[in-house]
């Protein structure tokens, strides 16, 4: 039999308040297995653990139970106390006595009784504890950033200037992301460009920061300090070493293709860069749209290309490297307005999103700043603005906040007053929602100085009588319908998940909420961590965000990266999944529930009745086992284990609790 | 094609050219609408606001009974007789209802019976060919509006199409020649269910679906509803004066054109039983001259 001591602890009073600590400590000397047990006024404190040392010494102790706080708070100090008078940390446990009972009972009888009980079951586990062993693993010191928008660039950045290699990925053949697209950015209305461009730049040319873009992450296998990313680099058909990017191709190419840069208010060729101050500045070939590759016909651009750079037998590659940590910075995707009908949203060419009126606004623009509406190029008098369009909204599945777009509607009608002083915006909200810095005394603003028409109430519909759009809402603080004859209506669209951004997370191995926004570890300690150790989130693929929020969440993250990347090794989970080969039956129900994707099927050979036969067990991967219990539950048979909580330890409480 | 037909009380009255027109064109197509025998009163616009279990076992035996003899789809021309059969089918698909209405009307009732809207009959269920190839009078050059109602399209355990811009009546008029044109009052209501108890809200509503039918530059109104079409038709004049401006707008059902492109001869439609008049549009398309 083990040689077990029990510590109660009085916590002050906290405990002992509603518990007899004495009498709990004199009942837990006859546990099976205990040699010494005592209480104390503060076990957490100096002397509480020296006292605790001692004893390990003195009575030669095998393992310990401290009756105290939350494991939660105080376990960390426990197994440290233990280690330092040379025992096996987890030789440790400590049974909850104050917040799951002293602090939420009031007759000290039973909460005595309780404490006992819980006691028991405590010291019947320690009893079949076995020493457990963390090891260390080499990490891998550089980082994987996907998604190059403002959020992407700026953990780049950071954990580039902290000094470690960063390789910048996007999908797209230029960094920029949405932050691009916007033509003025709220509250100071400072041109998004004119603070964005110079980040790109800085990037590009960052010594640590190698930029990869058009490639897209295919695979993730291993785990934290140890990525191993399959990344397809997709076919540009230009060879970057050779061109210059004097943009003779672009000129030439016969091609034109509705810009998605531009909201497909513009133009682009088939060759192009999407926005003159692209990084890298060097066009591709968007295949599905080139003459060449679709019928073999044209090669202009190859034929004007002074360097040759233009190769139309290029093909995707896929390489295969390895990085220690991972930022997630894949943004968003504007709702699809198109499910509102009653708006007459994707038919009626006037009504049009945020980012249109972005794209219209802009100097360097389809319009060149001036605006125009797309239908007939008139300029608009009478502007209306919808709030809430994909978002707060149960019957399009969208109920959550999109959090950016009060403010951005705000900037809008003060940009198109400004431009147009005889324009009227009027605006129809559910609620204004502020909560920034300066964020309300801009909105304030826009309604003094501006001349814009808040009009509380949702509208019903929105369609077209001659070259009007005739608006209809209720104004709820009248109570009355409203109609406004508008001449532009702006739907400010809220945001939503990257279409495939499920398929990302199930790629890494992080989880993501009913809508498909990742999901961070803690909602409020730990918000750009993920479940997944090593992998971490920033910006707009968590949740809707504006732009401070989303630089200041990749500055987090940049710091947790580059946290991971300063430690020489790194220790891995002692209480870790471990699967006994001799009762498991590989069925692989295990494999399927892991979220780390730690569990591998392997073959085994054993003998059996004097031959070898070949057979399938489960496998798990002690570096990227996180511990969590899932295949243990999934188990049938009972082969699986966690280290720490095996099942022989849990019907041990078990049994100790049906003694009393 | 073997279907039961519910016409309801409307074919026979206020809607009677739906009534023949959906006959005369059912027999040139070559399907056949076997009357549900002995039915009775769907229910619609007072059932539902008095009891909700009467509102159910009024349809269901319409339900039962063409179970009875067979009759797996019921093509329904009224749109009001629609949802409510509809709506009766969707809640006999719950085993506790089925017993209980099924004591009501004291018949067995296992909810087999398919409820069609008559619209859809005339366009899901034909080949999109076959019906190019029966079309002898196109309606070229006819500006349609098609006007839906509310009740064929909302809630949505019942709707056949879009709540908002639904198209399945366009299609079939652009099948029949006819230029379906881009109006936003497709499913506004046309205030049928005030007509009687607040004339003066219902009158503004109908006046502003043929307003906007006006103002989008339809020659005509089609519809698949009596109420909607009694309301436009009959109330047309009363909506001029209120909106102080000349309309004009024949109503007609979607059957009556597709009798006239068919070349069903007009009277045998209905065609002369209008209150505006409906026969000198359909004979000045260029087709017919």
């Amino acid at each position: 039999m083990k040689r077990i001591g029990v510590f109660v602890c009085h916590c002050g009073s906290n405990i002992a308040n509603t518990v007899h600590c004495e009498k709990v400590a004199q009942v837990a000397k006859d546990f099976p297995g205990v040699v010494l047990s005592t209480d104390y006024k503060y076990m957490c404190s100096e002397p509480g653990q020296v006292m605790i040392q001692e004893a390990i010494r003195e009575h030669n102790l095998d393992g310990y139970v401290v009756a105290a706080c939350s494991p939660r708070m105080h376990e960390p100090t426990f197994r440290k106390c233990a280690a330092r008078a040379g025992m096996n940390p987890y030789m440790v446990e400590q049974v909850n006595i104050r917040e799951q009972c002293s602090w939420v009972h009031a007759n000290k009888e039973k909460g005595t009784e309780k404490s006992i009980d819980l006691l028991r079951m405590g010291v019947a586990k320690v009893v079949k504890n076995e020493p457990l062993y963390s090891t260390t693993i080499p990490v891998t010191k550089r980082s994987l950033v996907i998604g190059g928008g403002i959020a992407g660039i700026q953990a780049a950045l950071d954990i580039a200037n902290a000094g470690y290699p960063v390789t910048l990925l996007d999908r797209e053949h230029t960094i920029g992301g949405r932050m691009a697209q916007v033509d003025k950015t709220f509250p100071t209305l400072d041109c998004s460009a004119c603070i964005l461009t110079p980040k790109m730049v800085e990037a590009a040319q960052h010594p640590n920061i190698e930029l990869m873009t058009y490639a897209e992450v295919e695979a993730v296998d291993g785990f934290v300090g140890n990525f191993d990313v399959t990344i397809r680099k997709k076919a540009r058909y230009v060879d970057f070493d050779q061109c210059t990017g004097c943009g003779a191709c672009t000129e030439k190419c016969p091609k034109k293709v509705p810009s998605e840069f531009e909201m497909e208010l513009g133009m682009r060729k088939a060759i192009y860069t999407p926005f003159p101050q692209a990084v890298p500045n060097k066009p591709i070939i968007d295949a599905k749209h080139c003459r060449y590759l679709l019928d073999g016909k044209c090669g202009i651009c190859k034929k004007v290309c002074p360097t040759g750079a233009v190769d139309y037998e290029q093909k995707d590659e896929l390489i295969v490297e390895r990085f220690g940590a991972i930022v997630v910075a894949t943004g968003f995707e504007q709702f699809d307005i198109s499910a509102y009908e009653e708006y007459g949203a994707g038919k009626i060419p006037d009504v049009i999103t945020g980012l249109h009126l972005e794209r219209l606004m802009n100097a360097s623009g389809p319009t060149a700043g001036k605006i125009k509406r797309p239908s007939d190029g008139k300029v608009p008098e009478k502007i209306v603005f919808v709030k809430c369009v994909g978002s707060r909204d149960e019957a399009k599945g969208r109920p959550y906040c999109s959090k950016a777009c009060c403010m951005y509607v705000a900037k809008h009608a003060t940009l198109l007053k400004e431009k147009m002083p005889n324009s009227k915006s009027y605006i129809f909200y559910m609620d204004v929602r502020t909560p920034g810095k300066n964020y309300e005394e801009f909105y304030a603003r826009t309604q003094n100085e501006y001349d814009a028409q808040y009009i509380r109430g949702r509208v019903s519909k929105i369609f077209q009588v001659g070259d009007k759009l005739i608006v209809r809402g209720e104004d709820s603080l009248l109570g009355r319908p409203v109609e406004i004859e508008a001449d532009l209506v702006v739907l400010a669209a809220g945001m939503d998940p990257r279409g495939d951004a499920k398929d990302l997370a199930r790629t890494l191995g992080i989880s993501y909420d009913q809508h498909g926004w990742f999901t961070e570890a803690h909602p409020k300690l730990q918000p750009v961590e993920t479940h997944t150790a090593g992998i971490y989130l920033a910006g707009a693929c968590q949740g809707p965000k504006d732009i401070p929020d989303s630089v200041a969440q990749a500055s987090a993250a940049a710091v947790k990266a580059a946290g991971l990347l300063s430690k020489p090794e790194l220790t891995s989970e002692a209480m870790t999944a471990l699967c006994d080969e001799a009762i498991c039956s590989g069925c692989g129900l295990c494999q399927s529930i892991c979220p780390y994707k730690s569990i591998e099927i392997k073959s085994i050979n054993e003998r059996y009745h004097g031959q070898m036969r070949q057979r399938r067990v489960s496998n798990v991967n002690q570096g990227l086992c996180q511990g969590c219990g899932a295949c243990t539950v999934a188990c049938p048979s009972g082969a699986m284990n966690l280290k720490g909580f095996t099942n022989d330890q849990i019907l041990a409480e078990v049994d100790a609790l049906c003694q009393r | 094609m073997k279907y039961g037909l519910y016409p309801g009380c409307s074919l026979n009255g206020t809607g009677i050219e739906y009534g023949l027109s959906t006959k005369a064109v059912a027999q040139k197509l070559g399907i056949d609408f076997v009357e549900i025998p002995d039915w009775n009163c769907c229910g619609a616009s007072s059932a539902h606001n008095r009891d909700h279990l009467l509102s159910v076992a009024l349809p269901a035996r319409n339900l039962a009974l063409a179970e009875q003899h067979g009759l797996d789809q019921i093509a329904v021309p009224c749109a009001a007789c629609y949802q409510r059969m509809k709506a009766a089918e969707v809640a006999l698909r719950d085993e506790p209802t089925r017993r209980e209405v099924g004591e009501v009307i004291e018949m067995k009732v296992e909810g087999k019976s398919r409820t069609r809207a008559l619209v859809e009959v005339f366009t899901n269920d034909l080949d999109a060919e076959f019906l190019s190839s029966v079309v002898v009078r196109p309606l070229s050059g006819l500006k349609v509006a098609s006007y839906y109602g509310c009740l064929l399209v909302k809630p949505a355990q019942v709707a056949i199409d879009s709540p908002e811009n639904p198209m399945i009546m366009d299609k079939l008029m652009a099948a029949l020649g006819a230029t379906p044109v881009e109006w936003s009052y497709k499913t506004e209501c046309c205030g049928g269910s005030l007509a009687i108890t607040r004339p003066e809200a219902s009158l503004g509503m109908t006046a502003n679906v043929l307003k906007y039918a006006k103002l989008a530059g339809a020659d005509c109104i089609v519809t698949p509803c009596p109420l909607c079409t009694s309301n436009l038709d009959m109330r047309q004049k009363a909506a001029e004066g209120l909106l102080g401006m000349e309309l004009g707008l024949p109503i007609y059902y979607f059957t009556e054109l597709m009798g006239v492109a068919l070349g069903l001869e007009m009277s045998q439609l209905g065609l002369t039983k209008h209150f505006v008049e409906a026969t000198s549009l359909l004979k000045n398309t260029p087709a017919a001259q």
